[in-house]
């Protein structure tokens, strides 16, 4: 027996792959917002890898660096070093901001680290680790900003020497590695106005400012210019000992949280993404349901083209089975043609959306299969119609 | 007679009560194998009806149905003989249609050889059996073609060589020459007698066509759902 489906779509062949096309590009975009999704998810799981740590201490009853405000003092690293089964502690900050190029600005991450430590970027694409204390930047490749250019972090210019990959915030912007010192100043740094009047106001004070007490004053206002604090310390544990255990130890004995990688996964994945995964989810469904419209009207419209060689069809013999095939056929085949157009579309345009787009297999042979049950259901309404077409139509009278 | 097609008495009502309208009056015809009669009336005479009730399309109200040696139908005995109606058309009934509703998207030779195909024989015994015909009906040359390529008259002729596809004993052809030119009218009237004789099949041609009616050598004639036979001129096709 010949493929009836098969004849069919060969010879309209231009109208069924330019239908197709258009039921890709919307199947193309549903497996991008999924890519979008996973590209989060890797993100964050990037960003855990790179930091290079084992656990991620913080604020008292804060939620870490990532998901909420936190501040401790700069010298808790030391404490956290004498600790067993720690065997490296470096203070690091986040501070997302807009960074200044010419003309140009970028939203960033600065992050400020200690060289050598856990919070250096893992790798470099390009360029150099930082030598120098300060004014040195390495900057992921998402900013745009190229080897040895110059870019302003609030009132300083620092030199871009390296270049890495992959090293974006959880909210997807890209990062930019500066020394502590320098992160530290940009964080807490109050403009000049504002350090006169604090001065001013501490001079004015006569509780800060004891005739009988010379050295008062001016150690009031150094404390006040002086900035120890830091968001985070990153901990590498030393062989032997795990991660759970270090970081049950470093919750009893300091006034500190102290995250495991598994636990600050469960915090970016399961709470940061969260509400993204949910949007994204509420996107999928919407054109799951669009394109499950579009495959039903465009099987029923052709369906009821062919009303009467579907009547001829019946009356000549051609059992129901043989006329719901054909159209299922078409169906999955209009299904197939778009999951096709759509699968390449993705991976073409997915390298030009500016978030990473992480398009897995396992994802797309999901979509597929979706995608055919739902071209499979699409098709009920338009073999009903041929189902109910009476044989007799073909008779003329 | 054993072969070809035997109405006695068939009756076809639709509706009930006050509203009833009986179609069909107590129709009696009789067809011989390789036959070729005209079926004429006015409209709403009931042509179209009796032509569904012959080919197992509705069920007819009363009466019997012989086709070949076999009754197909009798309502005094359960009416249809057999449950699967849609087997019974495909293999034992022809049918050419006032246009030829060929299968747009299957080229001629799969116009005709689907029905074989859908009867269960092979692809390959098929399109022979649909090159046979082709050949018969001298549109051989265009058996790669589809449908919209041909002429009116060449889908007419391929209409016909579905319709015999599966040599069924009778051929239902309604208004076949309506779309077309005198000339063209009258060839296929002249292909139909010959594939009657040939084949041996009885045709049953539905037709207002003035120009065809002096061609048959027996009509009916359907008036208010009753039948009347008589003697057709017969006239030889140029």
């Amino acid at each position: 027996m010949i493929s009836l489906a098969g004849r069919d779509i060969l010879h309209s062949w231009g109208k069924f792959v330019l239908t197709g096309v258009g039921l890709g590009l919307l199947i193309g975009a549903t497996l991008t917002m999924a890519g979008v999704y996973r590209g989060m998810v890797d993100d964050a799981r990037v960003l855990l890898t790179n930091s290079g740590a084992d656990i991620w201490v913080v604020q008292k009853d804060t939620q870490g660096p990532y998901a909420e405000s936190s501040s401790i003092r700069d010298d808790v690293y030391r404490g956290l070093l004498g600790m067993p089964g720690v065997a490296q502690a470096a203070n690091v900050t986040y501070l997302t901001m807009q960074v200044r190029h010419g003309a140009r600005e970028s939203r960033t991450m600065v992050v400020g680290f200690e060289q050598g430590q856990p919070g250096e970027p893992g790798y470099l694409v390009a360029g150099r680790r930082l030598l120098r204390g300060h004014f040195e930047a390495i900057a992921d490749v998402k900013t745009g900003f190229k080897l040895g250019e110059r870019i302003r972090i609030r009132r300083h210019d620092y030199e871009v020497v390296g270049l890495t990959r992959r090293m974006v915030s959880s909210g997807g912007d890209p990062m930019v590695f500066i020394p502590l010192k320098d992160a530290q100043e940009a964080q807490f740094l109050k403009d000049n106005d504002a350090i006169i009047a604090d001065r001013a106001r501490t001079e004015a004070n006569p509780a800060l400012n004891r005739p009988g007490v010379p050295g008062l004053l001016d150690a009031v206002t150094a404390s006040q210019t002086i900035n120890h604090s830091v968001n985070a310390v990153l901990v590498k544990v030393g062989a032997g000992d795990t991660a759970a255990n270090v970081a049950q130890e470093i919750r009893r004995w300091k006034h500190v949280q102290a995250y495991t990688r598994e636990q600050m996964e469960e915090i970016l994945i399961e709470k940061l993404v969260a509400t993204s995964a949910k949007q994204i989810g509420m996107f999928l469904a919407i054109l799951t349901v669009v394109s499950a419209a579009i495959v039903a009207f465009i099987i029923y419209t052709m369906t009821l083209g062919k009303i009467r060689e579907i009547a001829v069809l019946k009356l000549i013999g051609t059992r129901n089975r043989t006329i719901a095939g054909m159209i299922l056929q078409q169906a999955l085949g209009l299904g197939l043609i778009g999951f096709i157009v759509g699968k390449i579309s993705a991976t073409l345009w997915a390298p030009a959306f500016p978030k990473y787009v992480l398009l897995e297999t396992a994802d797309a042979m999901r979509a597929l299969a979706i995608v055919m049950v739902v071209c499979a259901l699409a098709s009920t309404l338009a073999i009903r119609a041929a189902l109910k077409v009476d044989p007799a139509t073909a008779i003329g009278g | 007679m054993d072969d070809g097609i035997h109405i006695e008495g068939l009756s076809k009502r639709y509706g009930a009560g006050d509203t009833a309208v009986d179609a069909l009056k107590d129709v009696n015809m009789r067809i011989a194998p390789g036959e070729v009669v005209g079926l004429v009336g006015p409209s709403g005479s009931g042509k179209t009806t009796l032509l569904k009730c012959l080919g197992a399309v509705i069920e007819p109200t009363r009466g019997r149905m012989t086709l070949g040696s076999e009754v197909i139908y009798d309502s005094e005995q359960g009416g249809w003989k057999t449950p699967d109606l849609r087997a019974l058309r495909r293999d034992r009934i022809g049918f050419v249609f006032q246009a030829p509703y060929l299968i747009p998207f299957l080229d001629v030779t799969d116009n005709v050889a689907l029905l074989p195909m859908l009867a269960g024989r092979t692809n390959s015994a098929s399109r022979a059996r649909a090159l046979e015909l082709l050949q018969a009906l001298d549109v051989a040359h265009r058996a790669g073609a589809q449908p919209s390529e041909l002429s009116g008259g060449e889908q007419q002729r391929v209409s016909i060589a579905r319709a015999l596809a599966n040599q069924p004993p009778v051929i239902l052809a309604d208004e076949p020459t309506a779309p077309l030119d005198s000339e063209r009218a009258l060839a296929v009237v002249r292909i139909l007698n010959q594939m009657a004789s040939q084949y041996q099949t009885a045709i049953i041609v539905v037709t207002h066509d003035e120009k065809i009616i002096p061609t048959f050598k027996r009509i009916y004639h359907i008036r208010d759902g009753r039948t009347v036979e008589e003697a057709g001129e017969g006239r030889e096709i140029s």
